[in-house]
């Protein structure tokens, strides 16, 4: 049924809350529920970083269905709501704003948080999520206005522009950010097979739905790291030569 | 075993054809990206990823075999549209034909319209069986006879030729539309249509290709508003003010032309209410409907969301007046159709001609029937092991409990790249087309 190689964090049948019968204590008591279940917070955090990494890996020649990434947003936003009402929204936030570096599991929700440093070096104040955040969080308090924003860059700028901003005519790209590669290396490969879809990216630019799918199936590794493993393997094999040749 | 039809519960469908490559390795130009019988069931148009529409025509039933109703073949292909460059955001336009729409027939040509995201075509497929031949100043290959050599005067005659099919595009409706059209569809009307793309509507005249109307604008000031996105729409066979769309969060408008200018008040709108005790993170992504089709009769209308198929009748905006299930053993899998993208896939589906039945599609290259009559239902696939010339199609089963039992098919055996996307019913007799990846299915009634 799934592509050869990718790897499930949790099983299906157990990814749906419970949710309480009683009309009258259903929210109060499925929310308990919900901060006692820590299962259903580790499913629900990595929902919410698949999520994340699908907004970002758009595909970057052809526009973007705005349909999915529409949808896409509505379930973080979502699943952002419910983080915030059992406070583990906030608990997060302040953990990634005091540790510098982004751990494997937090790395697309530290994408979040990038805004704040860019918004910081735009000179805006306010930050993205904001303990006062009504219930309709539109994922971005930051203002929209930035020469830097770009249809291509999605570590830069509030959540709903990059999302729906390759859809505005907006002012020319700006150098590829460099630490999209820095961020991406950190995260553990096994987890969704990241590496294949990315180079698959690299070698194949125009990507429509069915490349994506290909690419996340192990269909073989791509023309880029077969030459860099060939070379790796002449390299060897003349280190090799050397020593039995003995010079 | 009896399968579902047109009001006769023991309709049996065969196989009658395939077209396509039959290679695995599906390139993919080949893609099937939409499948359309004109009025009369003689042409089925498909268009593909590459940009090309084909047509195929029905052969009139031979009195050898009066069992058997007329094979399509090929009558026409041609390019409809090229890929094309967006100077302004840098991206490509992509070819991929979305929609084909059959215009009514008025005269010995035939017209449809063909739109890939950006430009709506309308092409005239006309048939050519005669030419001029005896022109005093020409020889019959088109070179210029020396004047000096005309002695005689003749009158140029037609003879008849082999047949020959032009495609020409006689209307090109660009520049419309900043977002992807999802939809077309032709008024009643005959004069006009309408394009719908993810936040809004244009109202077209046939003849008119400079200009549009914009009917429906649900794009927000601030596009980081944006929650919910128009995914089909379709005008009523009918009452030519009459259309309705749907969107992403399972609703769907219906608007009158006469009421204003700009439609964005709806005269009705259907929604559902959410069954709570299926609420989760995915229930707003299945809720979304990827296809609305009217009846021939114009009384109900049928939706596609990701899980099932709904008939509304037009009278009653609160709740459909029945639902289908296509495949609800995905419903424990969501999760995991949601990481590989599969949640996103949009189904469409079809009416038969007398409305009795409807048909769509599912993963596997299984496609599914209800005939909402004799409340039956049949799941069939589309396979080359199947392709035996008039075989009769086995009903399937997919295996949702512990034991399964033998011809069955478990849930984590399912192919989920084998998806029937796009299906088509003949609108008059029992004849199916039925599109998987890059092949296209014609399956017909058993006649004995």
């Amino acid at each position: 049924m799934f592509p050869k190689g990718t790897k499930r964090k949790f099983s299906d049948s157990g990814e749906e809350p419970v949710s309480s019968s009683d009309q009258g204590q259903a929210a109060s008591s499925a929310a308990a529920a919900r901060t006692l279940s820590s299962s259903y917070s580790l499913q629900r955090q990595s929902l919410l970083d698949m999520s994340l990494i699908k907004l970002q890996l758009c595909h970057m020649l052809v526009e973007p269905n705005l349909c999915r990434s529409v949808l896409i947003a509505n379930t973080v936003r979502q699943i952002q709501e419910e983080m915030t009402q059992d406070g583990t929204w906030q608990i997060m936030t302040q953990a990634l704003a005091a540790a510098q570096c982004p751990a494997d599991r937090l790395v697309a929700t530290e994408v979040l948080c990038r805004q704040t440093d860019a918004a910081a070096q735009a000179g805006q104040s306010p930050k993205p999520f904001s303990g006062d955040v009504e219930t309709e969080v539109t994922m971005s308090t930051l203002s929209p206005v930035s020469p830097q924003l770009s249809s291509a860059s999605y570590l830069a700028g509030p959540f709903g522009e990059q999302v729906f901003g390759t859809f505005e005519i907006k002012h020319p790209a700006p150098p590829p950010d460099p630490a999209l590669e820095e961020l991406f290396s950190d995260v553990d490969p096994s987890y969704y097979d990241l590496d294949t879809v990315l180079t698959g990216m690299q070698s194949a630019p125009k990507m429509g739905p069915y490349d994506l799918l290909e690419s996340l199936s192990s269909h073989g590794p791509t023309a880029l790291s077969s030459s860099s493993s060939c070379r790796s393997d002449l390299n060897e094999l003349d280190h090799i030569m050397e020593i039995i040749v003995g010079s | 075993m009896a399968g579902a039809g047109g009001g006769n519960s023991d309709v049996q469908w065969c196989f009658s054809q395939v077209k396509g490559a039959i290679d695995d390795d599906v390139a993919e130009a080949d893609i099937i990206s939409t499948v359309e019988f004109n009025h009369s069931g003689e042409l089925l148009a498909t268009g593909d990823k590459g940009g090309r529409v084909v047509i195929f025509q029905q052969e009139p039933e031979s009195k050898d075999q009066p069992q058997c109703r007329g094979e399509y073949n090929v009558y026409s292909t041609f390019q409809s549209h090229e890929p094309e460059f967006d100077y302004l955001k840098s991206l490509e336009i992509e070819e991929k034909i979305n929609k084909i729409r059959w215009l009514p027939q008025k005269n010995a040509a035939q017209f449809l319209l063909s739109t890939n995201d950006k430009t709506i075509k309308l092409w005239k497929i006309s048939e050519r069986d005669k030419r001029p031949e005896g022109y005093n100043l020409k020889e019959e290959d088109g070179r210029y006879r020396d004047p000096n050599t005309v002695t005689t005067l003749r009158v140029p005659v037609f003879r008849p030729m082999d047949l020959m099919v032009e495609a020409s595009p006689r209307r090109v409706f660009a520049n419309a539309h900043t977002y992807h059209i999802n939809s077309i569809s032709v008024n009643s009307d005959c004069e006009t249509y309408l394009s719908a793309d993810d936040l809004r509507i244009n109202l077209w005249h046939l003849e008119i290709t400079d200009r549009s109307f914009n009917i429906v604008d649900i794009k927000p000031a601030n596009m980081e508003e944006l929650t919910e996105v128009i995914t089909a729409a379709e005008f009523h066979p009918n009452q030519c003010n009459t259309f309705v769309y749907s969107s992403s969060k399972g609703t769907i408008r219906l608007c009158d032309m006469r009421a204003s200018a700009l439609c964005d008040k709806h005269a009705k709108m259907f929604e559902e209410p959410e069954d709570p005790n299926n609420r989760s993170f995915f229930s707003e992504i299945i809720s979304s409907i990827s296809d609305v089709k009217f009846s021939h009769s114009g009384r109900y209308m049928m939706t596609r969301d990701y899980l099932s198929v709904k008939i509304w009748d037009l009278n009653m905006e609160t709740r459909p007046v029945e639902t289908y299930q296509v495949h609800e053993y995905l419903r424990s899998k969501l999760c995991s159709l949601y990481e590989n993208d599969c949640i996103f896939d949009k189904f469409e589906c079809c009416w038969n001609g007398n409305d009795s039945v409807v048909m769509t599609g599912s993963y596997n290259n299984f496609f599914r029937m209800f005939d909402r009559g004799y409340r039956q239902d049949v799941t069939l696939e589309a396979s080359r092991e199947n392709s035996k010339p008039r075989s009769v199609l086995k009903p399937r089963k997919v295996s949702t409990g512990g034991k399964r039992k033998k011809d069955e098919i478990s849930v984590d055996s399912l192919d989920f790249n084998k998806k029937i996307l796009h299906t088509a019913w003949h609108p008059l007799d029992n004849i199916i087309a039925v599109a998987t990846t890059n092949n296209l299915y014609i399956f017909q009634e058993k006649l004995n």
